[in-house]
């Protein structure tokens, strides 16, 4: 028996190509970070959740005014009139159409949240910290490494690196980080999010889309869909009034598209916003992806929602009605159902618990996520679901699924693999 | 006999809007919508697919046909006042139970339990569930004390108490019969009986988790002899640890052919293992998971599928989480549990979730779910709706 740099033992594959992992193998541990961890009740969150200011209003827009509008209030009656279980049938029947080989994908990798320190005061995030805030920190490239490290040997194909709105870092700092992990560390890069290339856009005063094309030359394989939230400016007013706004966002995204990056997409409901609005983001979503994909080039690979989790956050103690187990299945049905031009759609245990992610499964979702050895963000609210790899696959074979393993750009991982196959690519330096 | 609570005809729903996916369930479809029983093997063959969809529509058409859009939910607190079990060391599925000396022990004191009664003041408690440990010495006038006292402090509160299981063993140790230990029980006050204590019938099953528990025919016959007295009860399965797909079907036609011969059953739960902190979870390798997803929803829906004959099934959201409850109001369940309230025995098995919901929570839950909460009382008449 060989283990191979991936963490696979070769042998015999299964027929269908896709390796399940043998029940022994799927033992990844959770690795112990160094970034600051929270998740006792004590722990007093983001300094907006020290603040506690008063709930603003949300106002939601006119139907008419929305873009998509006529389409907006289609889905509206559509989801009236349909009983919950009808439907998740419709979404599970589109989702088998796109994947007919009966398996549910997972990919493993490790979050590095490279530095917490942000100045966009977000309302529902327990994770940033101020700048004079001594709970605030940037790694060095040498911890980032030995991160990058730690997860290889367990198997990991990616990393996801994110973290605050950092003005203090000049984008060479993320450039040469790029080049450094390209170097000595070589592994998937799934990083930045929209609204942290916009920073670095600003502090380097460089136009966006040169600032991608030098990240994406200096080693960044693909951008996560995160900093979406709602992408309704009324929605970010009342969320994240000093985030960019879904017109930008959406903006960055099909830049990163145009470099040639892979990208995904998100929603986080659940944060006192309407139907109306989350129907808009995901058309907003559809038109995006359509643009993308006449261009050619990079395009979304996934959609994930979730809800918003309140605790530690400066949005605690809101009068917001939680996203409920309803909102989380009627919205990944709606998501399947909407975004035609998405191929996958990926469920959330981590913040929906592995019940709701396995029922999930049927509801339109065919991928289970990072099986993530290490995530700070959500764990920051005190809500985590983190699972060994056994675990994992026990549910989604439950649901009379294959459990597969994948890469980033959702090719799934074979036996004779040597690391993920869309970054072997020659580094450029300089 | 106990006469069947008239049935629902407003708010029902003729229209199967799903149809099954996997083709073996196409003749258990057929016999659902034509009003013929399942068999046995129908029944395994539901356990077996992995239709979820397909299932739970089935259970759906029929939840509504028998209650409409109404879901019955409860002002209740659960009240354990004992924890020290003379089965500790046999029933290893058990995070709850500690012999006598052991780390974490408690029996509590009539004084004791009147206060943890009047603990939850945020909600006006309807009903009492009460079960505990099988303790040695606690006799029979102790629980008669205490359903007294506790319906002289909260006037107009409802007493569901003492498992199958518990009344055989303080018939047991009073050297009664059980006949005497529920007519004196009713005298003072005790109403319905829980569910509990049932596990898994199957011989094989209770030789593993559970050697020295009331068997099968036993936990039956206390039943039957409550529905002789004209007491209601409810009936569980606790699902997810070694029991065949077979085990459970074994398990639910006898509980239907009992309520095919008495009427008693108010309520089916089946009840999800959790693993942690006993040693059924350890011996298995099982600690941290959970039954699936699937699996409870599937049990929920097969219930209320396979048990024609009894009216109600309750989705107990302390196991299964409040999210997933809420889901399963679409697949037969008509059953929200209620605040519930001190809720120990699944919080020491590990279970996440809070120990208890208002209200307003539980209202919210089910109108966002499309269905009418409607507030019971211990016989599941309405209360109130909104």
């Amino acid at each position: 028996m060989v283990i191979r740099a991936n963490g696979f033992v070769s042998g015999p594959g299964p027929v269908n190509g896709g390796a399940s992992i043998p029940s022994e193998q799927r033992t990844l541990p959770v690795l112990q970070t160094t970034a600051p961890r929270r998740r006792e009740p004590t722990e007093q969150g983001s300094v907006g959740a020290q603040r506690r200011l008063e709930q603003p209003a949300y106002v939601p827009p006119a139907v008419e005014s929305r873009p998509h509008a006529a389409e907006i209030v289609e889905w509206m009656e559509y989801l009236e009139r349909t009983p919950l279980l009808e439907l998740g049938a419709r979404a599970d029947t589109l989702r088998q159409e796109k994947h007919p080989e009966g398996h549910v994908s997972y990919i493993v990798d490790r979050n590095i949240n490279y530095s917490n320190l942000c100045v966009t005061d977000c309302r529902f995030c327990a994770f940033y910290r101020r700048p004079k805030d001594d709970e605030a920190y940037v790694l060095s490239y040498e911890e980032i490494g030995r991160k990058i490290d730690e997860a290889k040997s367990v198997g990991a194909v990616q990393i996801l690196m994110q973290g605050g709105h950092n003005p203090y870092l000049p984008l060479d700092w993320y450039l040469e980080l790029l080049r450094y992990i390209k170097e000595h560390h070589p592994i998937h890069v799934h990083g930045f999010s929209a609204s942290e290339v916009e920073m670095m856009a600003k502090v380097s005063k460089l136009p966006v889309d040169e600032v991608l094309r030098m990240l994406h030359q200096a080693g960044l394989d693909s951008m996560p869909g995160a900093g979406a939230e709602v992408l309704v400016d009324a929605v970010r007013d009342f969320i994240a009034p000093k985030k960019i706004d879904s017109a930008r966002w959406i903006e960055i995204h099909e830049a990163a598209h145009e470099v040639g990056m892979l990208t995904t997409a998100t929603l986080m409901y659940g944060v006192g916003e309407v139907w109306e609005d989350r129907l808009e983001h995901v058309l907003k979503l559809r038109a995006a992806q359509e643009r993308s994909l006449q261009r050619g080039g990079g395009r979304f690979t996934a959609f994930i929602t979730w809800s918003f989790q309140p605790n530690l956050t400066e949005m605690q103690d809101w009068q917001i009605d939680e996203g409920t187990g309803m909102d989380y299945l009627k919205m990944t049905a709606l998501s399947r159902l909407v975004l035609d031009n998405f191929d996958n759609v990926q469920v959330s245990y981590v913040t929906q618990g592995p019940k709701m992610a396995q029922i999930a499964l049927r509801f339109g979702a065919n991928d289970f996520g990072s099986l993530m050895i290490e995530e700070n963000v959500v764990s920051a609210t005190g809500i985590d679901f983190i699972m060994p790899e056994a675990e994992v696959c026990r549910i989604i074979e439950n649901a009379g699924f294959r459990a597969v393993r994948r890469y980033q750009n959702y090719v799934l991982a074979q036996d004779t693999d040597d690391g993920c196959p869309c970054c072997v690519r020659q580094v450029q330096h300089g | 006999m106990i006469s069947a609570v008239a049935p629902l005809t407003e708010g029902t729903d003729s229209e199967l809007r799903v149809r099954p996916s996997d083709r073996r369930l196409f003749p258990i479809a057929d016999k659902v919508l034509s009003g013929e029983r399942l068999n046995p093997a129908d029944a395994l063959t539901l356990f077996e697919s992995h239709d979820l969809l397909g299932i739970g529509a089935l259970a759906d058409w029929s939840n509504r046909r028998q209650n409409g859009d109404r879901v019955f939910i409860c002002a209740n607190q659960h009240l354990n006042p004992t924890n020290v079990c003379i089965l500790r060391a046999t029933c290893t599925f058990c995070s709850f139970a500690r012999t006598p000396r052991e780390d974490g022990a408690y029996t509590m004191t009539l004084e004791e339990a009147f206060h943890e009664a009047s603990m939850a003041t945020d909600t006006p408690v309807r009903e009492f569930h009460i079960v505990g440990g099988l303790h040695p010495k606690l006799k029979l006038a102790y629980y008669e004390d205490l359903i007294r006292g506790l319906k002289e402090r909260h006037p107009g509160v409802e007493i569901k108490a003492l498992t199958a299981v518990e009344i055989a063993h303080l018939a047991r140790i009073e050297k009664t019969t059980v006949e005497d230990v529920l007519v004196r029980l009713r005298e003072a006050g005790l109403q319905t009986l829980p569910g509990g204590g049932a596990e898994v019938f199957a011989k094989g099953v209770r030789a593993t988790i559970a050697k020295r528990k009331l068997a099968a025919e036993e936990y039956i016959d206390v039943h039957r002899t409550a529905h002789g007295l004209g007491i209601r009860t409810n009936c569980t399965m606790l699902y997810g640890h070694v029991e065949s797909m077979q085990d459970r079907v074994d398990h639910l036609l006898m509980l239907r052919e009992l309520q095919d011969e008495t009427g008693g059953f108010l309520t089916y739960i089946p009840l999800a293992y959790h693993p942690d902190n006993n040693e059924l979870g350890e011996e298995l390798g099982r600690t941290g998971t959970a039954t699936t997803g699937f699996d409870d929803l599937k049990n929920l829906a097969i219930g209320r599928l396979f048990l024609d004959n009894i009216r109600h099934i309750k989705t107990h959201w302390i196991m299964n989480t409040a999210k997933v409850s809420q889901v399963a109001l679409h697949f037969g369940v008509d059953d929200l549990e209620g605040t519930v309230r001190r809720e120990r025995i699944y919080h020491e098995a590990g279970a996440h979730t809070p120990e208890g919901m208002t209200f307003a929570e539980i209202v919210r839950l089910v109108k966002d779910a499309g269905k009418r909460p409607v507030e019971r009382n211990v016989h599941y008449e309405e209360v109130r709706s909104w």
